[in-house]
């Protein structure tokens, strides 16, 4: 061994450390990326017989079909249906649980206990509320004097017939669909633990002087949340919403659950829409195009998350 | 204790409690809901009006009777048919499970803390450019690889089996980041000591560095082991025999049968149970690694 450079004894001195890792990623992170993209080229027969090559021909097809379009803005309107209330509840859980009182912990661990609770658990939890037979929501709705709603069946605009744009706008507001609703309570309720937990630690790195002053200046609790609490909680805000759209974007638990991507495509998000292609209809190729398309959307949303740890990391 | 500015200062308080009793109340009304459901029987829940949110007649046996959640009917996981549905007691699933994340974890701590080492104490040519790919490796969730992994998983023979289940979870870049951060805290003159004292690199990582990163290594274990246990696609992509089923599609699958959803429902408040108590209990460790151990907590 020491009759080899420097370098190469540097590198076998390091190649046990790093090899595990490297053969693993690359035989599940970087060889399928790259495979994607090549199955992306060819078109499957039902029977996985043969493969046809069409080029990026199935990249133009797929990424314009109106199916993509629509799980686009499913997806999209998924992450704003989660993100928004998701913050807003996050945020309010943590600043109460921020007051000095006696026994507070009890109730920041109660307000975080949902981060334990996986898709699978959270789906479950709400099945029970939303469920078309057995479910208490309505009932609930009923004894306030409000309408029943077919929580997992009504696709609302998503499946509604539109005659221009503006009639599919319009619709996004005035015809809700109830089933992406359920969806969203379900996430939003797993979301709202992690949140709190993240919102917290922020309040925290909030210095106290900061407070005084506003309160020598005579600023009341309103005045005093809007401009010191919040403005100092923007990053974390900020960081907390980048993440609540990747989760968003990562979704399929709670559809696969709740919805099965129904009715017709009103919860079909991006991934469920991968899922379904790539293991219900063998259409493997298009699968992988879908994907590819996913995968550049999440790496605009990771590059934010990480500017932002960065940022927290070394110039605190 | 009977001041009156004591009493008054918790007469203040009231409001304050108030809202964080009715907050938590909301919260936690899924789970009550639920844990209520699973103690009804099944007659009781499909009637209309729904029952009482109390259960007035609680049927224990949902969680452990021969045809309860946890079904002693059978102590192996051998399958037992109903309505056409497989099914095997909560047991197989929960084992599962626990096999699958425990493997995970410790894979993850072996993988990562070896290249976390080597990214924090070893001088090699092209060392920063490979921890931009190990960083890099973050920005590619699993989900966007599924198909190709399921090839790959299925050519291997791996399909219901633990490697099948395990295998695309051993390394991790967020680990790997969150250990090095811990280890390039330690004094390099550590390091020097024990070079001199003759140790090798893997004697003084694992009788030096590791128990001095305890902490680090804790609240990496406590991510892996949460998110394995709280897996559903990939694990739902690689079994299909219900007796190699994790518990998570396991419950998932059993509440699309109504004849048996207070049970599923049962299954569900045992499965959900292990995690709520890690989480509480290790809860310090998560916040710590959320922002990748730049909080001190």
């Amino acid at each position: 061994m020491s009759a080899l450079p420097k370098p190469a004894r540097q590198l076998l001195t390091a190649l046990p450390f790093v090899a595990p890792s490297i053969v693993l990623f690359g035989t599940f992170i970087f060889y399928p990326l790259a495979k994607s993209v090549y199955l992306g080229f060819f078109i499957d027969n039902p029977f996985h017989t043969r493969k046809i090559y069409v080029g990026f021909d199935q990249y133009r097809d797929v990424l314009t079909s109106s199916e993509f379009i629509s799980s686009l803005l499913v997806t999209a309107t998924f992450a704003f249906y989660t993100v928004v209330p998701s913050i807003i509840i996050g945020t309010f859980l943590a600043v109460l649980a921020n007051q000095r009182l006696p026994g507070i912990v009890i109730f920041r661990t109660v307000f975080s206990s949902t981060l334990a609770a996986s898709v699978a658990i959270s789906s479950i939890l709400w099945l029970v509320l939303l469920h078309p037979q057995i479910g208490v929501m309505n009932n609930l709705l009923g004894t306030v004097g409000l309408d029943h709603v077919r929580w997992l069946q009504d696709g609302g605009w998503a499946v509604s017939q539109h005659d221009n744009a503006f009639e599919m706008v319009l619709a996004w507001f005035t015809d809700p669909n109830w089933a992406l609703i359920a969806v969203s309570l379900t996430t939003i309720w797993m979301n709202v633990g992690l949140f709190t937990v993240v919102v917290l630690a922020g309040l925290q790195t909030i210095p106290d002087e900061l407070y005084e002053s506003a309160r020598i200046d005579g600023a009341g609790r309103w005045s005093e949340f809007w401009h010191v609490t919040l403005p100092m909680l923007s990053p974390t805000l900020f960081f907390a919403s980048v993440i609540g759209v990747i989760f968003a974007y990562q979704a399929f638990g709670q559809i696969d659950i709740l919805t099965q991507g129904g009715p017709v495509d009103a919860t079909n998000v991006q991934l469920y829409s991968i899922y379904q292609d790539g293991f219900e209809n063998f259409r493997t190729g298009a699968a992988s195009v879908q994907a590819i398309g996913l995968f550049v959307i999440m790496l605009g949303l990771t590059y934010l998350q990480f500017r932002f740890l960065s940022r927290r990391v070394f110039y605190r | 204790m009977t001041s009156p500015a004591f009493a008054q200062r918790w007469l203040r308080r009231i409001p304050a409690y108030a809202l964080l009793i009715v907050c938590a109340g909301v919260l936690l009304f899924p789970l009550y809901v639920t844990v209520v459901d699973s103690l009804h029987t099944v007659g009781e829940l499909i009637q209309n009006p729904p029952p009482s949110l109390w259960p007035s007649d609680p049927q224990w046996g949902n969680y452990y009777s021969d045809t309860g959640a946890v079904g002693t009917a059978s102590k192996s996981c051998h399958l037992f048919n109903n309505n056409g549905l497989e099914v095997a007691p909560l047991t197989c699933y929960l084992t599962n499970s626990l096999i699958m994340s425990s493997v995970i974890t410790i894979g993850q701590l072996i993988t990562a803390a070896l290249a976390a080492y080597a990214f924090a104490f070893l001088r090699f040519p092209g060392r920063d450019a490979l921890f931009a790919v190990f960083l890099a490796t973050m920005m590619v969730p699993l989900e966007v690889a599924i198909i190709p992994n399921f090839q790959t998983v299925q050519w291997l023979g791996w399909t219901d089996t633990y490697p099948g289940l395990v295998a695309p979870f051993l390394a991790t870049g967020f680990g790997t980041f969150l250990l090095r951060q811990y280890f390039l805290s330690i004094p390099r003159e550590l390091h020097d000591a024990a070079e001199m004292d003759g140790y090798g690199h893997f004697r003084f990582l694992w009788s030096v560095v590791l128990p001095l990163a305890r902490g680090a290594l804790a609240t990496l274990a406590v991510f892996a082991f949460l998110q394995a246990w709280n897996q559903y696609l990939w694990p739902l992509l690689v079994t299909n025999d219900a007796d190699m089923r994790t518990v998570q599609i396991g419950i998932a699958g059993d509440t699309a049968d109504i004849q048996r959803i207070n049970t599923a429902f049962a299954g569900t408040i045992i499965a959900f149970a292990p995690m709520l108590i890690l989480v509480v209990a290790f809860q310090r460790y998560l916040v710590r690694g959320l922002f990748g151990g730049a909080v001190k907590g």
